[in-house]
């Protein structure tokens, strides 16, 4: 998972050296030529993920129309309903039909819940929200000193220590991590809650406004809702923070390393600067933007993780939601859980993309 | 210039032979570059490492029915969620199977799919890669949009989506995980062969007549593979893990075959007091992922031309 991003952030240094030294109408010219190819190549991302969903709901052998009427129904029930399902039509009105609805939130109903999908989405995203925030502060809280810190001292026992930790990071199933993290910490110590967002006894204490259940029980006041909250997600949390943690600190690492052999760095310490300011201030300074990147793509690896991590946990977000649609073949349901993580994944790199150029002058 | 002459007759023999530096065939100079890359490759002891896990993977699936102490598939009621021993080296599941012999035939589930994903994902990533950046200009931009497309997917998800709808299974799986695998190659060959199309061969075989896809099957693939293998070396972790995700999501292998991932699911609803029955897949599949990691870390180092 790591290779794209080395790549991106390298491709991305090398597509800036030669972006120096612009006239501001240029600039201006440029900005307007980057915006207009971001907007074309969101569209073109948009539509293929709109293709390939498209193409998935109907690869499906099952005949949907049969499993809608029943195998006693008559032909002539058999061809209303096909109709009424649009099916009848040539198959690329059927992908502008399904790409219109789409474009309009209408993600069809979910035969398991008989809600439309988008309702569901709705109720199971905070949750989902909740968990991979906390689990991407505790990666960038950690990873990032952390990788900054084995980038100079390069080869200590820390940097070995981190080497390790990423390579079991990248090897040990998530899921599995999950199971034994339940049995350690929770059945034999009890120092965390177990599955799900709450002991059953407080569900419902607290009005839903945000859904995110830390943030409102902090609005009701209720502290115990918020212990007892915070003693759920603070096991899931940290395991997807600890994927992260174990990408962002390589990341860092290394683009930490590249900063450390360069000569300005010698030029700094030869005027005296002292050591601190010339990793954290000069050295550091200069990776912030290729590490917004970084976080972005690490975000959207938790957001992955969580799928299987909401399993183990019974965590009530969409990474659940979609794997549940998944074991009664639910296709819309499925469907259009990919489509809103697709959605979050394209905006991710969308936001570091626009970060990237508001932080970064050159790139203006 | 040091090393002249018929090298065979050289002190040394065959090593000799292998690090000459007039080979005599190109088959000499390709056994020589193995070699030279081989020795570069052992003196990385994590690597090693990994090279080992991976032989004793490819050992146990060779010879599982001698190395396994039972029929993996036979349940025995009587004997169920046994904690390990002299009879049960690993214990047993709730359906009373060994979980020794389990972990043995699943090295050759975990296999096939490593195999099976490579098998597919990488001829399609290689030839998408390589006429990309061979032909450039509207295939260029058009490969690597797809390319681009699959990768604003989470991997997992776009199996997920994809299982959902092929079926639950084994190979529906795979086919999942392949169709999710092949972007990452693709990149690897299109920067690869951005990097030599403009070489002063390519020019010379294109001035001898030769056509587009001659050139890139015959001259650009070839050098680009290494790299490709790489890659695809660094992914049989995540293939792995997907793979088991797959499996203890229920959608890939199905029971009786003992897939990891499956097995954990399996052992999941014990945990509390029977916690190795879940526990021993779990290390089985981290160990074999940390084996393809440190193997491709190692491959990398000594593959790459721009490392070297």
């Amino acid at each position: 998972m790591s290779k794209p991003a080395a790549a991106s952030a390298r491709e991305i240094d090398a597509s800036l050296e030669d972006r120096g030294g612009a006239s501001p109408l240029q600039g201006a010219r440029r900005l307007l030529r980057g915006g207009l190819g971001l907007l074309v190549s969101l569209g073109l991302t948009f539509f293929g993920l709109l293709l390939i969903t498209f193409v998935i709901g109907r690869l499906m052998p099952v005949d949907p129309v049969l499993a809608a009427v029943g195998d006693r129904a008559s032909v002539a029930t058999y061809n209303q309903v096909k109709e009424a399902m649009g099916l009848n039509l040539p198959i690329w009105r059927q992908f502008l039909i399904y790409a219109w609805n789409v474009l309009h939130g209408d993600f069809g109903t979910s035969i398991l819940t008989a809600r439309p999908v988008l309702e569901d989405i709705r109720r199971v995203f905070p949750a989902t929200a909740e968990l991979a925030t906390i689990g991407i502060v505790i990666g960038i809280v950690f990873g990032i000193p952390l990788g900054v810190w084995s980038a100079v001292y390069r080869n200590s026992l820390l940097d070995h220590v981190m080497r390790v930790l990423g390579l079991v990071g990248y090897s040990v199933p998530i899921f599995w991590l999950g199971i034994m993290g339940l049995l350690v910490f929770y059945l034999q110590l009890q120092w965390v809650g177990g599955p799900g967002r709450l002991d059953v006894y407080l569900d419902g204490e607290v009005p839903t406004v945000t859904g995110m259940i830390l943030v409102d029980s902090l609005i009701a006041g209720d502290w115990e809702v918020f212990d007892n909250a915070f003693s759920h997600v603070i096991l899931p949390a940290t395991l997807l923070g600890y994927y992260s943690l174990a990408y962002i600190c390589r990341m860092t690492r290394s683009l930490m390393l590249e900063q450390l052999n360069q000569e300005y760095l010698i030029t700094a310490r030869v005027k005296g600067v002292s050591e601190r300011r010339v990793v954290w201030r000069h050295a550091f300074g200069n990776i912030q933007v290729p590490l917004i990147t970084v976080v972005a793509l690490a975000f959207a690896n938790i957001l992955e993780g969580s799928v299987l991590t909401e399993t183990v946990f019974a965590w009530p977000g969409i990474g659940r939601y979609i794997t549940t649609a998944l074991l009664s073949a639910d296709m819309n349901a499925v469907l259009g859980g990919t489509i809103v993580v697709g959605l979050v994944y394209i905006g991710m790199n969308l936001l570091s993309d626009l970060l990237y150029r508001i932080v970064d002058p050159r790139a203006r | 210039m040091s090393v002249r002459g018929s090298s065979l007759e050289a002190p040394g023999g065959i090593r000799a032979w292998l690090t000459t530096e007039a080979p005599g065939s190109g088959w000499q100079a390709a056994c020589g570059r193995a070699y030279l890359g081989w020795r570069a490759f052992a003196r990385n002891p994590l690597g090693m490492v990994g090279l080992g896990i991976v032989v004793l993977l490819l050992l146990c699936a060779a010879f599982a029915p001698w190395i396994a102490t039972a029929d993996p598939t036979a349940q025995d009621l009587s004997l169920r969620l046994q904690p390990p021993g002299a009879a049960h080296w690993l214990g047993t599941d709730r359906m009373g199977r060994d979980t020794f012999s389990e972990i043995i035939y699943g090295s050759r589930v975990t296999l096939y799919i490593v195999v099976l994903v490579l098998v597919i994902a990488a001829p399609i990533g290689l030839l998408v890669g390589s006429s990309a950046g061979y032909i450039g200009g509207g295939m260029d931009r058009f490969l690597m949009r797809i390319t681009d497309i699959f990768f604003s997917f989470p991997r997992l998800v776009l199996a997920l989506a994809f299982v959902a709808s092929l079926g639950p299974g084994l190979n529906n799986a795979i086919v999942a995980i392949a169709l999710t695998a092949w972007p990452a190659y693709a990149r690897v060959a299109r920067a690869e062969t951005l990097a030599i199309r403009r070489s002063d061969f390519i020019s010379a075989v294109r001035s001898q007549g030769a056509g587009s896809w001659r050139i890139i099957f015959r001259h650009i693939m070839p050098l680009s593979l290494p790299s490709v293998i790489v890659r695809a070396t660094l992914d049989m972790a995540g293939v792995i893990l997907t793979a088991a995700g797959l499996g203890f999501l229920g959608l890939g292998a199905q029971p009786p075959t003992p897939e990891w991932g499956a097995m954990i699911s399996v052992g999941r609803e014990n945990i509390l007091d029977q916690w190795w029955v879940a526990a021993v897949p779990g290390m089985a599949i981290f160990i074999v992922s940390l084996g393809f990691n440190l193997l491709g870390d190692g491959l990398r180092d000594v593959l790459d031309p721009k490392m070297r």
